[in-house]
């Protein structure tokens, strides 16, 4: 989630710095937002390695540091990772899908000086959540949810939401006060990699959108003051596009975890485009001079009708990967927005997907062994 | 309407950052930031000189006369009273005792 707010700036700072620790993880949620080829990029930095980048981040300005994955919990010197970046002055997040993670984990952690524990749900009831994650998780979440609260963290729940889940939002909203989250985060799917590969099952129609946000508004008010909502729309649906990242180059730092640097976790795949690997460089240079993250920082980069259009420093021309994926060029406006010549082949393709047919193929699930299969094909 | 912000500041009132959130000097930024899951507030001077002085054992009146004798002359009282209750309202602070 974008919060750390900042105008677009003359000398940017990578105020977040995401690290991905692992590509490993024991669920197979298939709207991942790993890169569907994962499965090829098994190298993951060491952590020394990790313990560099943090302190060379920091240096450049990065206050809050993601720990997400894969799995985090799955390195098992997450909370040497941890203790480092409490001691170099971070705000530290875990990302989590709550497994690997016992009573004693927690209170390791603790120790080590992590802030904040995110847990993410797939569903509010044991089977879709168990369905969807691939694996039998739902009841273990729920008790280290319970145990984050107890150790006294701030807590943040993620759910993912799509058409599987949509219509159950009120009882998923429920299940997050019953848990006593701080923070509630109703992330519709964005359409990358994985989603998109089951976008026939996942994309919610315009009805269930409409009930299930006039259902989140109501809670947002009702929980004023006691839990903060936050509810983000499924782009598709929209006029206008997000502003992606803040702006590329603009706060956001990403590092896989085989140390390859990018503007944004699903920048890997756009073509044509090299980013550097903090094993070849140091993180300055990466953020500052590198080809991959100028490439499209400000506006000189921009085609119409992005390049003359009052909104630019505003929205920064949408998602240069959507723009990528749905136009063939990264340079094109988001055809999210209506001002672009591609909007209209987006509602068609919108409606096309939420016409009520049978998806052609069932879902696919996020794991090595899809991920090796599709990778194959590319 | 949200407790916190129903909240009235009165001078004998101790505030202390809530456990929500962290605040820390940023050479980066040159200025106090507030740090909570996944956000980040930047902090103007003024209200970074405030909230560091929220620190669970001033009072709002001691806060005011640590303010007064670094900037004598100031009149600043009453920005310190609508800062502070704009700090309660966003949940960044909770009364100590």
């Amino acid at each position: 989630m974008l919060r750390a707010g900042s105008e677009a700036s003359a000398d940017p700072k990578p105020l977040w710095l995401l690290a991905e620790l692992t590509y490993r993880c024991p669920l197979q949620c298939p709207y991942c937002s790993n890169p569907v080829d994962y499965a090829r990029r098994k190298d993951e930095l060491s952590t020394a390695e990790w313990c560099r980048v943090l302190a060379e981040a920091r240096r450049m300005g990065a206050a809050q540091l993601g720990l997400s994955g894969g799995e985090p919990l799955l390195r098992e010197d997450l909370e040497e990772i941890v203790a480092e970046g409490r001691r170099l002055g971070y705000y530290s997040n875990l990302i989590t899908s709550g497994i690997g993670m016992d009573e004693a984990r927690i209170a390791r952690l603790k120790d080590a000086g992590l802030d904040h524990i995110q847990i993410s749900f797939q569903a509010s009831d044991e089977t879709l959540n168990d369905f969807l994650g691939g694996t039998s998780s739902f009841r273990h979440k729920y008790e280290m949810a319970r145990l984050v609260k107890k150790y006294e963290y701030p807590m943040v729940l993620n759910i993912v939401i799509h058409r599987q889940n949509i219509d159950q939002i009120e009882d998923i909203i429920r299940m997050t006060i019953d848990l006593q989250a701080d923070y509630v985060e109703l992330a519709s799917t964005q359409y990358y990699g994985w989603s998109k590969l089951n976008l026939d099952h996942l994309l919610p129609t315009r009805g269930q959108l409409a009930r299930a946000e006039a259902i989140a508004h109501d809670y947002q008010v009702r929980m004023k003051g006691r839990m903060r909502i936050i509810y983000v729309v499924p782009d598709y649906y929209e006029e206008r596009p997000k502003a992606c990242m803040n702006g590329w180059g603009s706060i956001f730092l990403t590092i896989a975890p085989d140390g390859t640097a990018l503007p944004c976790h699903a920048a890997a795949q756009l073509p044509g485009l090299e980013f550097p690997n903090v094993r070849e460089h140091g993180i300055e240079h990466i953020w500052r001079d590198s080809a991959g993250f100028n490439a499209f920082r400000g506006f000189a980069w921009m085609r119409e009708p992005c390049r003359s259009c009052p909104e630019k420093t505003k929205d920064f021309g949408g998602c240069r990967c959507q723009a990528y994926m749905l136009t063939g060029a990264a340079e094109n406006a988001d055809p999210v927005c209506a001002k672009s010549s591609h909007h209209e082949a987006l509602v068609a393709e919108v409606a096309r997907h939420t016409a009520g047919t049978a998806p052609a193929r069932p879902l696919v699930f996020r794991n090595s062994r899809n991920s090796k299969a599709l990778a194959d094909t590319r | 309407m949200s407790p916190e912000a129903l909240q009235a500041v009165a001078p004998q009132t101790i505030p202390k950052i809530a456990p929500m959130f962290r605040l820390q000097w940023e050479d980066a930024q040159d200025a106090h930031v507030l740090l909570y899951p996944e956000g980040m507030v930047k902090l103007g001077a003024s209200a970074g000189e405030i909230l560091k002085r929220c620190n669970g054992r001033l009072d709002v009146a001691g806060i005011i006369a640590e303010l007064k004798a670094q900037y004598p002359g100031a009149d600043l009282e009453a920005d310190v009273y609508r800062f502070l209750e704009v700090a309660y309202a966003q949940g960044w602070l909770r009364s100590v005792g």
